[in-house]
């Protein structure tokens, strides 16, 4: 072969292996930049129980999910069931986020799918999704004994996601000493 | 050739002035020409997480309306373009930039092209200068000779 057949080979060869680095790449996953860093605090009304509040400073000294979801998201609805399982099963704290949606709705939602959640703080406006940096319900961020921010997952939660990852992620933060 | 540039030049400006037109226009006031102008350069630059190949301006998506809301809230209690660009990028990361911050995560993003300009360059150049190597053999007296007497009878 002639030495300069060999250049359009090489830039061709390079080509595809850019291409095929950039078919496995999911730009739907932002990686978030809050691993590793503390929860941001907030403080807002319970749905469940009138008149009180929640924040995650009442959760600290246990390993916690935090899941954002509404009843106008139709992959929470996708997910709703693997997920009330593994937090049954494993009595899993879990802090669901009521993201952007009416109160009246989100409580029909639950009456109708159960509700898996020890406690529902209402984000009525959003802010607290935007201080989290939501932006695709549903989410769920998994948060250590220190209340530090060790997993999250975007989208919904498949049976595949908690048992090759969210299952082994809370039975090793259990382990952890305080 | 000209008609081809004047075709592309329009071409060009027919796009530019597109993207201006597809904004999506919310009715605000501000309280001083210099807030709005920071205020319009964030949306145009920061990226909407839903729509992701859409910056703020353009996008009618909730998110992107909420971050507008906040990008307003946050130039109008004075906040810079700085401090508006640190707290997305400390939520939302790197990628909420259409610029990302030069650092060692992005050289490859940044220098990509220049290297590949350069490299494109150099190959060129070897390339051409493959070629006229070729063109610089001499003729011989006698073909010299053979060559004028052609030129003086055409004259």
């Amino acid at each position: 072969m002639k030495k300069g057949a060999v250049i359009p080979l090489i830039i061709f060869a390079v080509l595809v292996v850019f291409l095929a680095i950039g078919l496995g790449l999911k730009p739907r996953e932002v990686p978030s930049p809050f691993i590793g860093k503390t929860v941001p605090e907030f403080g807002l009304p319970e749905l469940m129980k009138d008149g009180e509040k929640i924040s995650p400073a009442d959760l600290k000294g246990q390993v916690w999910m935090l899941n954002v979801f509404a009843s106008w998201c139709v992959s929470c609805r996708a997910e709703h069931e693997v997920l009330s399982n593994f937090i049954n099963a494993e009595k899993v704290m879990v802090l669901g986020l009521n993201y952007k949606d009416e109160p009246a709705d989100a409580k029909k939602w639950l009456r109708a799918l159960g509700n898996p959640y020890q406690h529902i703080a209402v984000d009525y406006d959003g802010k607290v999704g935007i201080d989290l940096g939501v932006y695709g319900v549903p989410e769920t961020f998994v948060v250590d004994k220190h209340g530090i921010i060790r997993h999250k997952v975007t989208g919904p939660v498949y049976q595949e996601t908690v048992r090759d990852t969210l299952l082994p992620l809370i039975l090793k933060l259990r382990e952890e000493k305080v | 050739m000209k008609h081809f540039f004047l075709a592309l030049f329009v071409g060009l400006a027919l796009a530019a002035s597109l993207t201006k037109a597809y904004a999506v226009t919310d009715i605000l006031t501000f309280k001083s020409p210099e807030a709005e102008e920071t205020y319009n350069g964030l949306v145009q630059e920061l990226r909407c997480l839903v729509c992701q190949n859409q910056n703020l301006a353009g996008s009618d998506a909730d998110l992107a309306k909420d971050l507008r809301s906040q990008v307003y809230d946050m130039v109008e209690a004075g906040n810079s373009r700085k401090d508006v660009i640190d707290y997305m990028v400390t939520r939302y990361g790197d990628f909420v930039l259409y610029r990302p911050a030069f650092k060692l995560k992005t050289l490859l993003l940044w220098l990509g092209p220049v290297v590949f300009l350069l490299l494109t360059l150099w190959l060129v150049m070897r390339w051409v200068r493959s070629q006229s190597v070729k063109s610089t053999e001499t003729l011989s007296d006698a073909q010299r000779d053979t060559v004028r007497d052609l030129l003086d009878k055409h004259k």
